[in-house]
């Protein structure tokens, strides 16, 4: 691999009994980026976090970490640390103690030390904080502790276990944006696992979707978000609607699906792709649906659609619909365009067909 | 009047547990002979009571049982703590539960079986005998006080300290023994006051090489009752409650 990626793994493989919680997992993590692993719960991606700090051994592949080998390196010897996903700070100790614990260990004198956790401590905003005891902390200060234990051995990689999982929403909203400037700050590259795609997507340069031991994709978030590689992807990461039916034809990348009611719908063929005559899934977002009324071009595909119930979310309201038996939701602009809309009422919703994508049927 | 009936109830059953002992610390300091008629203030009972010195030998021998009994049950239980919390093996449930068995069965049959094991081994019976017994019945407390405060131990403790370069023995002995310190004090305090006042298992076991405190009261109290019982109970009271409040105070000081 390149010298300059700070990890690289190749052909991972770790099995628990005849079930392979990480199978066959390649990646490669450029220094300085911030790469995150997504995945609902139970795909591996905690068993792989966990490859790579050293606490389990692959039964296959290769881990390399600036080039050397660390498949036999034992936990505290790899220039690795890891925030925890409840933290883990030691409850015995002080703020400060818990921060010099990893300088200790390397055998830096304490004149030093006391200078670099001073530092660090300033560095995550909590200054002057040694002498308190963690647990008189807030949640978003200790996860600061945390980090700072890190960070202050100055590791080639930092792997973050969902630590934002235990905060509350608001506080979580403003650690996603803090934890994206202490990366940048810091300069360390980061592996973090979540399976709340939204912290992925903001934080992240890169993102693997995982599922099932594997990755479904690795991209920039906004690829992942524009061109999902596979079903799953497309269902997992931001909102979709899905419409079932039949592959009938395709022209030009463009395929024609006929939903169950008999209507005809299109979209952009994905890269995996189903063949004319088998089922197929088209996925549309809910921002790409307009309702009629609105600057519904004559290209576009339409359904029919009955209203359910609308949803107030400010800026994220939306209106849910059923068309052939399916719910749909739409995004509704809040800049008074919207038509009001009673229950039951009848709409047509449309989207420009290269906003869709049609996937095999069964895929997620 | 119905208000103050429940009150009254309880000042009876307390008084029923305390009165004895108020008696016992108040004629302590009685310098009537006999134990029922009161005949001024004086400390002499405790003057006798360190003049015989069979007794003071008998305390001493007590206290180092005591102290020899917690150390050694606090390090094999707090080991045994320790491994059964985490590790898996084969025959685990099983050692969980005999250190139950040994707790829940009732003392005598655990003084005739140790009795039984000695004789038969050939140990003669004395300061070794007495120890090997009172470790037995005081392991499975520090075992179960142990365990209890490593069942709220967040498991990824051990792996932070090793993530951060601690070797497994400096994790233990940085991270969790830190943890596991006021469960170990307290399951020593525990060990040492149930070695200090047995009665049943030492009977059995001990020799005439080496007496012990409760033994030696008991045999004076059978040829009659001294008043300098009374200032040996006060003493041993005032020891117990100072032990006691030491155990709750490390206990709620580490609950912080």
């Amino acid at each position: 691999m390149t010298s300059e990626s700070d990890l690289s793994c190749s052909g991972l493989v770790r099995r628990f009994g005849d079930n392979a919680a990480v199978d066959h997992v390649s990646l490669n993590v450029p220094a300085g980026t911030f790469f995150s692993i997504l995945g609902p719960s139970g795909c591996g991606k905690t068993t792989l976090l966990r490859l790579l700090a050293g606490f389990d051994r692959p039964d296959e592949g290769e881990i390399r970490i600036r080039g050397q080998r660390m498949n036999e390196v034992p936990p505290n010897r790899r220039p690795v640390n890891m925030v925890f996903q409840h933290l883990a700070l030691f409850p015995t100790m002080s703020v400060g103690d818990n921060i010099a614990y990893g300088l200790k260990r390397r055998g830096v004198p304490a004149a030093e030390r006391q200078k670099r956790v001073a530092r660090v401590l300033e560095q995550v905003g909590l200054p002057g904080t040694e002498n308190r005891n963690p647990q008189q902390l807030s949640g978003g200060q200790r996860q600061r502790v945390a980090l700072a234990r890190c960070l202050v051995l100055e590791p080639t990689l930092l792997l973050l276990d969902e630590p934002l999982g235990a905060l509350d929403l608001k506080l979580r909203e403003q650690m996603k944006v803090e934890l994206k400037h202490l990366q940048k700050a810091f300069g360390t590259t980061f592996v973090y696992i979540t399976h709340d795609q939204s912290e992925a997507m903001v934080m992240s340069d890169q993102v693997a979707v995982m599922k099932n031991g594997r990755f479904d994709q690795v991209a920039p978030p906004e690829e992942l978000y524009r061109e999902p590689a596979t079903p799953f992807v497309a269902g997992f990461v931001g909102d979709n609607n899905r419409l079932a039916g039949e592959l009938v034809s395709v022209r030009e990348g463009l395929a024609e699906v006929r939903l169950d009611d008999g209507g005809l719908v299109r979209g952009r063929m994905a890269s995996q792709a189903p063949a004319v005559g088998e089922r197929a899934e088209l996925f549309v977002r809910p921002e790409s649906l307009v309702l009629a009324g609105e600057a519904l071009k004559p290209d576009f595909s339409t359904v029919q659609a009955s209203v359910d119930t609308t949803l107030f979310d400010g800026a994220n309201s939306r209106v849910e619909v059923t068309s052939s038996g399916q719910t749909l939701f739409a995004r509704l602009p809040q800049d008074g365009s919207a038509p009001a809309l009673s229950e039951g009422a009848t709409l047509q919703l449309g989207w420009d067909p290269m906003l869709a994508r049609v996937f095999p049927a069964g895929g997620a | 009047m119905i208000r103050w009936l429940p009150r009254a109830w309880l000042m009876l059953i307390y008084g029923l547990l305390y009165v004895p002992i108020a008696v016992l610390v108040v004629f302590s300091f009685n310098d009537s002979r006999s134990g029922y008629t009161w005949g001024g203030l004086s400390l002499r009972w405790y003057e006798t009571l360190f003049n015989n010195h069979a007794m003071v030998e008998a305390m001493w021998n007590s206290l180092w049982l005591a102290l020899s009994a917690a150390t050694v049950s606090t390090l094999i239980g707090g080991l045994t703590a320790l491994a059964l919390h985490r590790y898996r093996f084969r025959g685990k449930r099983v050692l969980n539960g005999m250190l139950f068995v040994v707790m829940m069965s009732p003392e005598i049959v655990l003084a005739i079986s140790l009795l039984a094991l000695f004789l038969l081994v050939g140990i003669q019976l004395g300061y070794v005998s007495l120890l090997l017994a009172h470790v037995t019945f005081c392991l499975p407390f520090v075992v179960i006080t142990v365990m209890a405060r490593l069942s709220g131990f967040d498991e990824s403790l051990p792996e932070a300290a090793r993530d951060l370069g601690a070797s497994d023995f400096t994790m233990t002995r940085t991270v969790l023994i830190p943890v596991i310190m006021p469960a170990l004090l307290a399951g020593w305090l525990l060990g040492f006051t149930l070695s200090l006042d047995d009665v049943v298992v030492s009977t059995f076991v001990s020799g005439p090489t080496y007496e012990i405190l409760p033994l030696r009261i008991y045999s004076m109290v059978r040829v009659g009752l001294k008043p300098e019982v009374n200032a040996l109970g006060t003493l041993l009271l005032v020891f117990s409650l100072v032990m006691l409040s030491l155990s709750q105070w490390i206990l709620t000081r580490s609950k912080q």
